[in-house]
């Protein structure tokens, strides 16, 4: 699968709703005694009842090994304690395998389903072959067959052989959400009593008997080279057996343990050539945006014309920096490189663009490398890039055998790819009642996809259609992107533009209300009132399902009830992902820092698959974002990042964090994004409580540094 | 290079590295226990935390040296008889979302408890503000060492 495809899959996947697994239906096996009832690559039913669960999706912390099953074992009628999983590595059999996007249930949610509910309607079959009874009379029920009128009941296991040999139906019948037994239910992760025993095998823990291991010294300076290097020091360091160039910007240092690699590492000597960036500043990439923005760019979203709109005009401009993802687990890779083939051991989101990255790499073809899917300590994004997997590549090449790279946390922080920093220019027309009768919102960012060389159709980020659309029915209404260049490597970051759209759209709307003088819950669902469908891309945006996301946060913080003395609130909500968001932060001041006491969070995510999982995913996103909001911010300096550890990087601790309430709007809608939606809000809505309880608009994020 | 011995999780051990090698290190690496993670290498975020003679340590910045003939306790050893009733809480509440800090968590949470019972919310708070979680399960952690105390109801 090549990258190009990465992000088209997503909205393609949404816009024609189903059936995008390729090679969906496997062939059948010849031979009569059968071993296992296989009708597609998603799923083996054992003689002894054993059922298993493929999962071509990579679980990162999100729960997918847990929720993708529990999707088709609903509709195949499955014992749910018979499941187990596995996870698939890469494979030409599954489709896209990237996790990302919030979109692996959207996406998966009809090719999961019509897999199970085909093994049950051929199971059905087979028992009413074995017992010469019509299919009608016999129903498929927690892992059986049954009969009702004679009472006899088959196991699944018992129907192995017979379902093996018959054809596999085309067009089965989906159960309706009414009737769900599993989707729907906090069913426990699959994956947590290994994660608290420590049996749980990230990447970072994975070891091949005789494995070597190894760290890179890369340039300091984005883009810079290697030129020369002194191994003298590094070679004295027991264990050491290896330091190399392995590419143009890296120096790989092997060792028989990760600690005498970073050993070896500490004392080696290179010489770089920095490049063209080497007086690289954040100061003057922030100035690039703001002269970027008085160019025209590309329409994202327009009704009407704001220009012509008359009225009081209201601008105001916001900022946010770039930001590191910071997953807790290191990056790494084991490869294993054996002249025509190559196996890796990847904690990785793109199983697939590992396979062709470290092919094209080592000069192999991609079916000579074969990609194993670890668990993984956090994603958010940073493990939708391949650099460490072609580093392992690389190293166990020259080494000839095979090799573990560990990144330090300081690699993590220095070499990673970065949220865009972006500007964006907001202006409205407010008519006599303060109502905007136009809105602009302007995006200056530069494009993800587009710095690695990837597709910019039109000129759009090809995220922006997922992230940045319109969530207000303002009459003349224009979102425009500008895009920019930077020789910041960046990288998609959980929630990735949603946030800075959020943030500058969110904070502005607040603006307005001040403006117009009203209560900024009731303003947004003023703005809301109207039933509209604002089609954005491959999604249409409806006011009622955003109206509807705010009354019940408005509900659930009791809005209109007054708080204690020193207690504020601010709102925030936004759609991405398909998903509907809103949330009410309560603050109070303390030494004139934002405490968080109570986050209500509500959201309109369609068909809910297992709502303890929900919870996770929005407390944590929040929790996250909150980091992001406070203090989050990578810093540029002569070509360097400056950050480097959880020192200079804080992410939020137990002490800054708010009681979370979670609230999903109940729905049988196809089921949309959970993973992201609720990052974006929660910046302007903690700054919009700032701003209740001080008078002061923050219009640069983080707020700590403002 | 150095000989040294010491206890882990009950049983004795003898490794053979540079006295500076840090105890994560040689857990993970020479004695091949995993459970105790790698995140920062610099004592900032706790995931490598482990109990030395009873005490929390951080063991990615505590050399080898220093450990030699001491009683460290890791993931893998915290469960006398099978789980550990703050690992049943771990589950029942649901916690581990990327799970890879969750055994440092543990590993803090065990150290309140066996020298405060009973904890309060500030007292939780105090314990576990050195174990970094990016999944943000810091709610879910503290409720579940509420019910560990209450052992093992909420």
């Amino acid at each position: 699968m090549s990258p190009l495809s990465r992000r088209e899959f997503v909205g393609a996947g949404v816009a024609a709703g189903a059936g995008l697994v390729i090679g969906f239906y496997l062939p059948h096996k010849g031979s009569a005694q059968r071993e296992s009832f296989s009708p597609n690559a998603y799923l083996r039913i054992m003689p002894d009842n054993k059922v298993t669960i493929v999962v071509a999706r990579s679980e990162m912390g999100q729960g997918i090994r847990t929720a993708l099953p529990m999707i088709l074992a609903e509709e195949l009628e499955a014992d749910w304690k018979q499941i187990e999983i596995e996870q698939a590595g890469a494979s030409t059999l599954y489709g896209d395998q990237t996790t990302g996007g919030s979109a692996s249930i959207r996406t998966t949610w009809d090719p999961m389903r019509k897999a199970g509910a085909t093994a049950r309607e051929m199971l059905i079959s087979a028992a009413a072959l074995t017992w010469s009874v019509p299919r009608s009379s016999c129903t498929a029920e927690s892992g059986h067959i049954k009969h009702a009128a004679s009472g006899r009941t088959l196991s699944y296991g018992d129907l192995v052989d017979k379902a093996s040999t018959l054809p596999i139906p085309s067009d089965v019948p989906l159960k309706q959400s009414k009737d769900y037994k599993i989707v729907g239910q906090r069913l426990a992760r699959v994956d947590s009593p290994d994660k608290v025993k420590g049996e749980a095998i990230y990447g970072i823990d994975f070891r091949l008997p005789g494995s070597k291991y190894a760290v890179l010294s890369r340039c300091p300076v984005i883009g810079g080279k290697a030129s020369s290097f002194d191994d003298k020091e590094s070679k004295k360091i027991a264990g050491v057996s290896y330091v190399g160039k392995i590419s143009d910007s890296a120096v790989a240092v092997v060792a028989d343990s990760v600690w005498g690699a970073m050993e070896g590492r500490r004392v080696l000597n290179v010489t770089w050539d920095e490049g063209a960036n080497k007086d690289l500043n954040t100061a003057g990439i922030m100035a690039s945006l703001k002269q970027a923005a008085s160019k025209k760019g590309v329409n994202l979203y327009a009704a009407g014309e704001p220009a012509k709109a008359s009225g009081r005009k209201i601008t105001a401009e916001y900022s946010l920096p770039f930001m590191a993802h910071a997953p807790m687990e290191p990056g790494n890779c084991t490869a294993h490189y054996q002249g025509t083939k190559c196996e890796m051991w990847i904690p990785t989101q793109v199983p697939q663009d590992c396979r062709d990255s470290v092919a094209t790499a080592i000069g192999l073809d991609s079916d000579q490398v074969k990609v194993n899917v670890t668990l993984m300590g956090g994603g958010f994004g940073r493990r939708l890039e391949h650099d460490y997997a072609v580093e392992a590549a690389l190293v166990s090449k020259a080494i000839n055998g095979p090799v573990k790279v560990v990144w330090s946390r300081e690699d993590d922080m220095r070499f990673s790819t970065y949220r865009p920093a972006s500007l964006h220019q907001l202006s409205a027309t407010l008519d006599g009642s303060g109502i905007p009768t136009g809105l602009t919102h302007r995006i200056i960012a530069p494009s993800i996809s587009g710095q690695k060389g990837m597709p910019v159709p039109n000129g759009v980020d090809p995220d922006l259609p997922d992230e940045a659309g319109p969530v207000y029915g303002v009459p003349n209404y224009l979102i425009e992107s500008v895009l920019v260049e930077t020789p910041v490597p960046l990288g998609w970051m959980r929630s990735v533009y949603a946030l800075q759209a959020a943030f500058a759209l969110e904070s502005f709307i607040d603006e307005l209300a001040t403006a117009a003088g009203k209560d900024p819950l009731k303003y947004r669902l003023q703005l809301l009132a109207k039933d509209q469908d604002l089609p954005y891309y491959t999604t249409t945006w409806h006011t009622a399902r955003m109206r509807a996301v705010l009354q019940l946060a408005a509900e659930k913080s009791a809005w209109d009830k007054p708080l204690p003395p020193g207690r504020y609130r601010g709102v925030a909500c936004f759609g991405c992902f398909q998903s509907y968001m809103a949330e009410v932060v309560e603050i109070s001041m303390e030494k004139d820092q934002p405490k968080v006491h109570r986050v209500v969070a509500v959201v309109d995510c369609g068909q809910v698959v297992n709502p303890s999982i929900l919870e996770q995913q929005i407390q944590g996103g929040i929790v996250y974002g909150l980091g992001n909001a406070l203090r989050a911010k990578i810093t540029v300096e002569k070509g360097r990042i400056v950050q480097g550890n959880f020192d200079d990087y804080t992410p939020l601790r137990m002490d800054e964090t708010p009681v979370v309430e979670v609230y999903a709007v109940p729905s049988a809608e196809l089921p949309t994004g959970i993973g992201e939606p609720s990052v974006p809000p929660i910046a302007p809505a903690l700054c919009n409580a700032i701003y209740a309880a001080t008078k002061k608009r923050i219009r640069a994020l983080p707020i700590l540094n403002s | 290079m150095a000989d040294i011995t010491l206890r882990v999780n009950g049983s004795e051990k003898k490794v053979s590295v540079s006295p500076e090698t840090p105890l994560l290190w040689v857990l993970r690496d020479t004695l091949e226990l995993t459970g105790t993670k790698f995140g920062c290498g610099a004592g900032l975020c706790g995931a490598c935390t482990v109990h030395v003679d009873g005490n929390p340590i951080r063991s990615c910045s505590t050399p080898i040296s220093q450990v030699s003939g001491k009683n460290v306790i890791t993931i893998e050893g915290l469960g006398a008889n099978g789980l550990h009733v703050l690992q049943q809480a771990w589950i029942a509440e649901e916690v581990p979302q990327c799970g890879y800090c969750q055994t440092g968590q543990i590993m803090s949470a065990a150290a309140l408890l066996a020298k405060t019972p009973n904890p309060t919310d500030d007292q939780i708070t105090q314990a576990m503000n050195g174990n970094l979680c990016r999944c943000g399960t810091y709610e879910r952690i503290r409720k579940a060492i509420h019910r560990a105390a209450n052992g093992g109801a909420r």
